[in-house]
């Protein structure tokens, strides 16, 4: 977190003046372990077994928080006998279909709701359908089977018990070469620093996400802030920090191909015909919480873009939507381009050359285009790779033959726009511009909205129904200033919402409309622009009000800081201890109060139990903090809505050294896999040849650099801190290797060779897994071939393994082998890597099984039929 | 005690000494070391305010100290030390820990299991704004002077270059421009504390490891972080020219470190190169006029 979010970290080391404690876990050791009480070095991958280590130490002591878990958690829920548990068998859970690689989710479900059908996960694979549930659940029935003692063997808590009874603190030391007193340090210390009295935080970063069971260890760590009661209480929570500016923003009102603003799924044309098929697949007639409300929220996203075209009538022009037909995510579309399937290519302050996995074949993917442009602030490695790349090198492009043509435009800096930032908090804040932008330089917002208007000019006259879409666009922001810079405030406006007759702004999500009255950009953002008033300009010093500093900015939903803050009050509403206290019943007054805005009805009492048959808002009890769930509980075991398992399991990276120590199962049978002839997968056990790769790398930043270079490596303050490629290397490995420090080495995988300075420290240590010693090596991914200071990138060194639920990449860790000197060149660099991987036995464009030899399927439904036992 | 009146060694208040009168209190920097990051954010925002020229593209291999020293182009640096911490008790095949950095390459430790703890240690160095500033007294053009806040600032239009205060300096610190010969360090932003800001290296610092203010404030401050660091066990921390009555009546800037000044690269105890220079002109006097007296004895002592 120092290294890569110094300036958040500001708050780690004032808790730390206060007398926290802290811990920090990394393959590496970095500035942020300069600083921590103390430093466990880990496996790079193995952090579910670690994580899973605590949730046994808590279950196995009874450390739980028992009154928090019973009242807010799904522990007491009854499963289905149908259920079948990784342990049960080789680490797979019931219901894994070996055609489809996924999972029947239907042996998942509650008691009493077997016919649930869960979702067809491998079309949610295919998706990314774990986004959506970024801020909900999946859709489940409200009125589940409870056992209020726990005790009966099927309630999650047993379940859960059972699960993580293997994950002692001797496997850690095991599987993640943590030394068991190490471990038991920091369970001992999280544990006793949670309860009625305390809380304890969750921070994680892309170190988590970037994994083939990426989604499964932030599952974990929700697992156990759940058991220990830190969600939705101040001190606790699990904190993302996001790897810009406004990445949630860009989830938020997203960038992404399958989602729409505020979590609406993007829809697909064989699920979602229909408007009505599209928003009862939101919200579910019988399930709790405020996905209740979606249609509310769906008709007026599409009463925003299309304004008096959308009618309730037409199903507010729910056609004009695109749909998905399947994978269209970022590594899908570069492995279409590869295929000659993708003409145009839009890059906006992105450079995938540099900053995504499989550098070659973004590369070759880019160099096969009609168009592609490219805008940022520095001629970045994205658009000069046709004649710049190491492919010219090796002569797989050919500059004066690439077919791509590149149009470069120069963007405007943060400084030189105006507009808003949402963080991690979802705080949003808005910026002042401070200059103007040089040049030609234009803001993103200028370069679209002119980019609408001159396309719409074009087809003004068009009559062809597909130009409807574009036609129909309510187009119509005020502009000013000799560029026609669109207004930012406007654009804030319409994503907050208003009211279509009369324009008031809305100031909150309960006041949208179903039938056409209301017009929202992004529901979640309504608030924000409250009596026409942009809310996230405020700057109220902290130092002239309350510690929850409500005037600063505006958070969504509602400018509420603490979400689910229902659960930092007992079932019965009053406080868990004074030193906690957030938000609480006020019985006299009949309604919730306290410091931030209350995260639930606010004349819902306590003691507020629903009426037969109630369905959305009006189904959440007074005790259902949880309120976006569909059974109004944080969920320690999800009976769907995750495509690879209701719990975490540890499973190898996809490329590891190690024999998975726990399953049969070597890695997340679920992952997604590209067999395409451009990407490769390191052999790994029980597989032969894994020794060709006997290293674990893994990649992160420089805190002197960010990210893929183009804003760092370009700016001489900053390009000279860190000038050049280098590899860090224990003193073990220096010697095994026969690399000198400052000297140089090359490192192969089965995609590229790449060459860096070798740092020899202490920083890296080798580590002792299952009685071998694993030594691993990590690099920054920061350098590229454009800039003041250039380099070899590592992400080149990656293939194409990804999450099954939110398709991102495993980039944190591969394995390779490390020589020292210098690498080859020219087609001599390509002799070397088709050395290794015909002594790997790779073949292009066949992985390996995704399923380990020999693994059974589990329990009932294991024919990929389940329900039928 | 008084000072000596020609103030070149012992306490005192630097601004006055120097005839300001009405001066304000005198600023400084306290740079807690034990809650710097390493992130170098001081010198950057050090190079883009006071439009500092670049330093070099070059590697060092020192840790990820690829700035090297502070220089006339780095005037700020963020020094990284990497070293094991001394095993609890020690016990047979470990050897005496001094607190030195190790020599290149690292590797002194053991594998897997044999590791010993470790640490990294970071601190962001800076001119000291001495209270007796040996640059300043060596000076012959005025380029160097004594602000107003009590520090010490090099008129660049001035200065001609000589290097004087080069070899002046106890610390280390001035440098001259390979360019264009002038000397350049660390101005403590005289144009922003003059204008009621904040230096940018404390500005941009996200930790306070860099902390700005009246240096009185600021000893107090740091002898309570000491204090309360102790309480918590880390007995190593320690105060650095701080004291009024160390080799250069005290630093404008000085720093909490974790470990003796030398694992730094700072001098243990630094003294002011001018002190001497009453007593050297002195006693060249008295030889002068040990010669005169010579001479003009062996002139009167003559036979006529």
């Amino acid at each position: 977190m120092a290294e890569a979010h110094p300036v958040g970290f500001q708050w780690v080391v004032e808790a730390k003046r206060r007398g926290a404690k802290v811990f920090h876990v990394d393959p590496r050791f970095t500035r942020t372990s300069a600083l921590a009480d103390t430093y466990l070095p880990i496996r790079a991958g193995t952090d579910i077994a670690l994580l899973g280590g605590v949730v046994n130490y808590i279950l196995s002591n009874g450390l739980d928080f028992r009154e928090y878990v019973l009242a807010y958690t799904n522990a007491a829920t009854i499963v289905t006998e149908e259920f079948a548990d990784t342990e049960d068998g080789d680490g797979l859970f019931s219901g894994f279909d070996p055609d489809t690689a996924a999972y029947d989710q239907r042996s998942w479900q509650y008691e009493g709701h077997e016919g649930a059908a869960g979702e067809d996960t491998a079309r949610a694979r295919e998706t990314a359908a774990g986004l959506r549930h970024e801020s909900h659940g999946m859709p489940v029935p409200g009125r589940t089977l409870r056992d209020e003692t726990l005790r009966h063997p099927r309630c999650v808590y047993q379940i859960l018990k059972r699960h993580f009874a293997r994950y002692t603190p001797e496997m850690v030391e095991r599987v993640c070469g943590v030394p068991r007193e190490k471990f038991l340090e920091l369970a001992r210390a999280w544990t006793e620093n949670s309860g009625r009295e305390r809380t304890g935080v969750l921070i994680y970063s892309v170190g988590w996400t970037q994994h083939s069971v990426g989604v499964q260890y932030i599952r974990t760590g929700a697992i156990i802030q759940l058991l220990l009661g830190n969600m939705g209480r101040p001190g606790g929570g699990v904190l993302a920090l996001r790897g810009h500016a406004s990445i949630q923003g860009s989830t938020d009102i997203p960038t992404l191909f399958n989602l729409l603003p505020g979590y609406l799924p993007m829809p697909h044309h064989a699920d979602h015909p229909t408007f009505d098929d599209w928003v009862e697949s939101i919200r579910r007639p019988d399930q709790k919480g405020f996905w209740g409300n979606a249609r509310a929220y769906a008709a007026s996203l599409l009463k925003a873009y299309w304004g008096d075209a959308a009618t309730p009538d037409n199903d507010f022009c729910y056609g004009y939507l695109p749909r998905m037909t399947g994978d269209h995510g970022t590594y899908q579309q570069v492995l279409n381009m590869i295929d000659g399937k993708v003409r145009g290519y839009f890059l906006l302050g992105q450079n995938p050359a540099v900053g995504s996995a499989h550098g070659r074949a973004q590369r070759l993917g880019m160099a096969n285009l009609d168009w592609l442009v490219v805008r940022d602030l520095f001629l970045i490695e994205s658009a000069t790779f046709w004649r710049n790349g190491p492919e010219v090198a090796t002569g797989e492009i050919v500059p004066a033959e690439c077919r791509t043509e590149v149009f470069f435009l120069p963007a405007a800096s943060h400084v030189e726009k105006e507009g808003t930032f949402t963080q991690t908090q979802r705080l949003l804040q808005w910026r002042e511009k401070a200059v103007d932008p040089p040049g030609d330089a234009r803001s993103e917002l200028w370069f679209f909205y002119h980019l609408g208007r001159r396309l719409r000019e074009k087809l003004a006259s068009s009559g062809r129904p597909r130009d409807r879409a574009l036609l129909d666009l309510t187009w119509d922001y005020p502009t000013h200033g000799p560029h026609a810079e669109p207004s930012a405030e406007a654009v804030l406006r319409e994503i907050n919402g208003y009211e279509v007759a009369g324009g008031r702004p809305l100031s909150a999500f309960t006041e949208a409309r179903d039938d056409g009255t209301t017009a929202i950009g992004c529901w979640i953002y309504t608030g924000v622009y409250a009596d026409g008033v942009n809310q996230a300009a405020r700057r109220r010093s902290r130092h002239e009000q309350d510690w929850v500093a409500a005037e600063w900015g505006w958070a969504w939903p509602a400018n509420r800081r603490i979400l689910y803050n229902r659960a930092s009050a007992d079932p019965d509403g009053r406080p868990w201890s004074e030193r906690k206290k957030y938000v609480w019943w006020d019985a006299e007054a009949g309604e919730w109060t306290g410091y931030d805005v209350p995260d639930f009805e606010r004349t819902k009492p306590p003691s507020y139990r629903p009426p037969a048959g109630a369905s959305g808002p009006q189904a959440l009890a007074g005790d259902d903090a949880f309120i976006m769930q569909g059974d109004g509980k944080g969920w320690l075991y999800a009976p769907s809505g995750v495509v690879d398992g209701p719990l975490p399991t540890h499973y190898e990276p996809a490329e590891s050294p190690v024999r998975n120590p726990l399953y049969r199962q070597q890695a997340n049978p679920t992952r997604k896999v590209y067999a395409h002839p451009v990407n490769s997968v390191n052999p790994s056990p029980p597989q032969e040849h894994s020794e060709v790769f006997p290293y674990v790398f893994t990649v992160s930043r420089l805190t002197e650099h960010h990210t893929a270079g183009g804003m760092s490596r370009t700016v001489p303050p900053l390009a000279e801190l860190q000038p050049e490629m280098f590899v860090e290397v224990s003193p073990q490995l220096a010697a095994e290797r026969g690399l000198a420090h400052l000297g140089w080495a090359h490192l192969i995988s089965g995609r590229a060779v790449i060459e860096a300075k070798v740092l020899v420290t202490d920083r890296l240590t080798p580590l002792r897994v299952d009685g071998r010693v694993i030594h691993q090596v990590w690099l920054p991914y920061h350098f590229g071939f454009e800039g003041l200071v250039t380099g070899d990138s590592a992400n080149d060194l990656f293939g194409i393994t990804l999450d099954p639920n939110v398709l991102i990449q495993e980039s944190k860790v591969g394995t390779c082998d490390v020589r020292p000197g210098r690498r080859p060149t020219g087609p001599a660099l390509w002799d070397l890597v088709e050395d290794y991987r015909r002594r790997a036995g790779i073949v292009a464009g066949r992985p390996g099984p995704v399923l380990t030899p020999g693994v059974r399927p589990a329990g009932g439904g294991g024919d990929g039929r389940a329900g039928a036992s | 005690m008084l000072p000596d009146p020609n103030s070149l060694y012992g306490p005192l208040d630097p601004a006055p000494e120097a005839g300001w009168t009405s001066a304000p209190p005198r600023m400084g920097f306290f740079t807690d070391t034990s809650v710097c990051i390493g992130c170098k954010a001081c010198e950057v925002a050090c190079k883009e305010w006071n439009d500092v020229p670049g330093s070099g593209l070059d590697l060092l291999g020192m840790s990820y100290d690829n700035t090297g020293a502070l220089t006339a182009n780095s005037w700020r640096h963020v020094a990284f030390v990497e070293q094991p911490v001394p095993a609890a008790g020690g016990g047979p095949g470990h050897t005496e820990f001094l607190g030195m950095p190790g020599s290149q390459p690292p590797g002194r430790t053991g594998g897997a299991d044999g590791r010993t703890d470790f640490r990294w240690l970071m601190m962001s160095d800076v001119c000291k704004h001495c209270t007796h500033a040996a640059c300043l007294d060596v000076c012959p053009t005025g380029s160097l002077f004594r602000t107003e806040f009590g520090t010490v600032v090099v008129q660049e239009d001035i200065c001609n270059g000589c290097g004087y205060c080069v070899s002046a300096c106890p610390y280390g610190v001035i440098d001259r421009r390979a360019d264009d010969g002038r000397a350049w360090k660390c101005t403590l932003c005289y144009d922003r504390i003059g204008a009621g800001m904040t230096p940018a290296c404390a500005q941009a610092c996200p930790t306070e490891s860099i902390q700005y203010g009246p240096v009185q404030e600021l000893r107090e401050r740091a002898a309570a972080r000491v204090a309360a660091l102790h309480e918590r066990g880390v007995t190593e921390a320690r105060l650095y020219g701080h004291d009024p009555t160390d080799g250069v009546g005290g630093d404008g800037a000085f720093f909490l470190l974790l470990d003796e000044p030398e694992v730094y690269g700072l001098p243990p105890d630094p003294v002011v190169t001018t002190r001497d220079l009453p007593r050297m002109w002195r006693r060249a006097g008295l030889a002068a006029l040990a010669m005169a007296a010579a001479a003009v004895a062996a002139f009167v002592g003559r036979p006529s």
